[in-house]
């Protein structure tokens, strides 16, 4: 069998129904082989968008995300959004055409050397040098991107030995590496001393991150919030773990958190990390983080504990495997729910003193967060929301209350512009009868919108929500409030009449800038069989607060 | 600790984290696959991270499957456990050890091209013995000599030699097993 075929079985031995991707020269045999395969691949525009579809095609199912590139430019395009998938931890698989073996390291017609270009950004790599070794690579590519901490893996494969033949054979069971192997179960005598420790706080809060999202752990995070009056809060990567309204829910913390939720982890006695990993927009300035507490740290990959915050309790182990075990022994101790009484009127003294709010306008300008709110109110808080990078993305964790895990996709710790369209095409590709929204920033949106052809080649109806400022709207808040009001590049100028641009690709285009009709117009555009695109023209110089200043501390929040 | 389900009281004032920093050279073994590409993932590791190596060693094992790589770092400057846990992500190391001094053997071979006049040759050749390195090589201006031993010892020839003029220098970088289990 060519080696090419012998990919493809293997990628439907791994399940696969869908891969993104842009064909080339050196990824000939690859797509020639698709030719015949049994999952569907869907063309996008630029490989970098081929990326973030399958992260948000991962983020939204729980399955593997697959992108294809050629060499050279196909592959570098790659790049961000495998730095993104590594950051946020998404299980995707990146399989790029590389050059013939004999023109490797001549500086050949679209070589680059991507194995080396994304060492630091991946889980692991593959470089293969004799063609039968791609199905094995591709099994062991998906085991190491999907289990313990998952993450991008990436198979860079030589065009002439993906068209060599090869002997296949199917290979089954589980890969073997030895140098890989996680640990997934905690160990039951931290998992005790830490239910001992949470029995003894007055003052505890759980800290949430993507991690139980990944871990599909939802159920088991909402087990042990309810095994006795716990305050949660997510990060931006975890919101949905826990349902937002919620009376025990303090909201998101971290640079644009709530004051409740940053104020309850700098006066708590015992923070219980799960699944999170202290990053400098919730920890603010490190020093300061948390002073009074003790930590507990959960997370599948061990370099993460300790790493920013020393953790006095550490369990390596996965969310799944860690929490029912945790709300067992807790529960077993059997705490008096009435220590915590102390702590949640102190609580409920910021949430009354500080509640998340913004003034709203009297005309018909529409404000940003009122936009967000409505979104909330149009899509019944049902729809899978992807964002940009940027203002709008915060507004959107603040004031679309997500309840559910796997609906809210965007970029965090990269942070990377332009995720939000790309990765509305992938989620609507795995989940094809969910309402997809895509909160778009214009400044962002511009980046990508070549992928508004994507969406109308492969009749995926997503719908995306423009919050138009006319401005790098983070950037000009920045600027505003600690660069002295010097705006440099900030304001876009001229930008494209979008529901035109929309339309010249096949969509509908809409344009609302009445609050009044700005109900009226989501309804039509979620209604709309088709792609549908809606410039929401928003207040320019709107700010979003309430805000840590970068390298300040928690109890240090303006606006 | 106490078992399951009792109630015994833990004091959260009395829990305390590990220090990061252990303030002394640790020599780390690493077992690696032998494949290409693996040392470039570990110096990128190390790059990235903003950990120094001091000294690296790499060679085969007894296994040709498998290399052995021998790197020094300071845990003074580098909270070890963090330089070892990310080493551990990498899916080609398939093993690390921190060897502790007295529980591992750990040499270093170096060469040193020595200025050797006629006056100071004597004096040369008689540091050469005491620290029972060898002459590898003679020229009527210099001689070559090849030391083995722990990197105190190579330190201290280093010191030894130097006033009377240091030309080369090459040191391999530490290499370490574990001593045997004393037998009971």
């Amino acid at each position: 069998m060519r080696a090419a075929d012998a990919l493809c079985e293997a990628l439907k031995a791994e399940g696969v129904k869908h891969v993104f991707g842009i064909p080339g020269g050196a990824s000939l045999p690859l797509y020639d082989a698709l030719y015949d395969a049994d999952f569907e691949h869907v063309q996008v525009r630029h490989e970098q968008c081929a990326g973030h579809a399958a992260e948000g095609y991962a983020k939204a199912s729980g399955r593997v995300g697959v992108a294809f590139a050629t060499s050279g430019p196909g592959a570098t395009n790659l790049v961000t959004a495998i730095a993104d998938a590594n950051m946020d931890s998404v299980p995707t698989v990146f399989i790029t055409g590389q050059v013939r073996t004999d023109l490797i390291g001549t500086d050949g017609f679209q070589e680059a050397d991507f194995t080396w270009i994304t060492l630091p950004i991946v889980k692991h790599s593959f470089l293969v040098t004799d063609p039968t070794q791609i199905p094995d690579y591709i099994h062991k590519a998906f085991h190491i991107a999907k289990s313990g901490r998952p993450g991008p893996v990436l198979v860079d494969i030589p065009q002439d030995l993906s068209r060599a033949e090869i002997d296949y054979e199917p290979i089954t069971g589980t890969p073997k590496l030895p140098g890989y192997q996680p640990t997934t179960e905690g160990n039951i005598k931290q998992v005790r001393l830490a239910a001992k420790a949470m029995a003894n706080a007055r003052r505890p809060v759980l800290y949430v991150g993507g991690g139980v999202i990944n871990a599909g752990a939802s159920e088991e995070l909402r087990e042990l919030a309810a095994s006795d009056e716990f305050p949660v809060t997510c990060t931006l990567m975890g919101l949905g773990a826990f349902p937002a309204p919620h009376e025990r829910w303090l909201g998101m913390l971290g640079m644009h958190g709530t004051r409740a939720a940053n104020y309850a982890m700098d006066e708590a006695d015992l923070i219980v990390a799960i699944g999170a990993r202290f990053d400098d927009r919730i920890t603010g300035k490190l020093s300061e983080f948390a002073p009074r507490a003790k930590f507990v740290h959960i997370d599948v990959d061990p370099a993460e504990i300790s790493k920013n915050v020393p953790a006095h309790i550490p369990i390596v182990g996965d969310a799944k495997d860690v929490l029912p075990k945790l709300t067992g022994e807790y529960r077993a101790l059997a705490p008096e729910s009435s220590r915590l009484s102390e702590w949640w009127d102190r609580i409920e003294g910021w949430r009354e003193q500080y509640p998340l709010t913004y003034e709203d306008s009297t005309d018909s300008e529409i404000k940003p967060q009122f936009m967000v709110e409505e979104m909330y109110r149009a899509t019944n808080g049902e729809a899978i929301i992807t964002s940009d990078v940027g203002q709008h993305q915060m507004w959107a964790a603040q004031y679309y209350h997500f309840d559910q895990p796997n609906r809210w996709l965007n970029s965090g710790g990269l942070g990377t512009m332009g995720f939000g369209l790309p990765a509305a095409i992938g989620a609507k590709v795995a989940m094809p009868d969910e309402q997809v929204v895509c909160l778009a920033g214009d400044g962002s949106l511009v980046m990508v919108c070549q992928e508004f052809a994507t969406a109308a080649a492969h009749d995926l109806p997503v719908k995306v929500f423009l919050m138009n400022n006319g401005h790098f709207g983070m950037v000009r808040q920045w600027q505003e409030l600690f660069w002295e009001e010097r705006y440099k590049a900030v304001t876009m100028g001229a930008s494209p009449d979008w529901s035109k641009l929309a339309e010249a690709f096949g969509w509908k285009g809409m344009r609302c800038d009445d609050k009044a009709a700005l109900p009226d117009a989501m309804r039509t555009a979620l209604d709309h069989e088709g792609p549908v695109l809606l410039d929401v023209v928003v207040t320019p110089n709107e700010n979003c607060y309430p805000m840590i200043p970068a390298g300040a501390a928690a109890r240090d929040m303006v606006g | 600790m106490g078992d399951p389900g009792t109630k015994d009281l833990l004091d959260l004032e009395g829990l305390r984290t590990s220090s990061g920093l252990t303030g002394r050279r640790h020599l780390l073994s690493l077992l690696v696959e032998n494949r290409p590409g693996v040392l470039a993932r570990i110096a990128g590791l190390f790059s990235r991270r903003g950990f120094n190596i001091d000294t690296l060693a790499v060679g085969p094992t007894e296994d040709p499957d498998i290399s052995r790589v021998t790197l020094t770092v300071d845990g003074a400057v580098h909270p070890i456990d963090q330089v070892t846990k990310q080493l551990h992500k990498l899916v080609n190391v398939i093993k690390i050890r921190d060897m502790e001094p007295d529980t591992a053997v750990a040499r270093e071979m170096a060469l040193f091209r020595i200025n050797a006049a006629a006056e100071n040759r004597a004096e040369i050749i008689e540091f050469s013995q005491i620290f029972r390195a060898h002459i590898v090589d003679v020229s009527r201006r210099s001689i070559t000599v090849e030391v083995t031993g722990t990197t105190e010892k190579i330190d201290s020839f280093e010191r030894m030699v130097r006033p009377h003029g240091l030309i080369e220098m090459a040191r391999t970088g530490e290499v370490a097993i574990a001593r045997s289990r004393p037998e009971s």
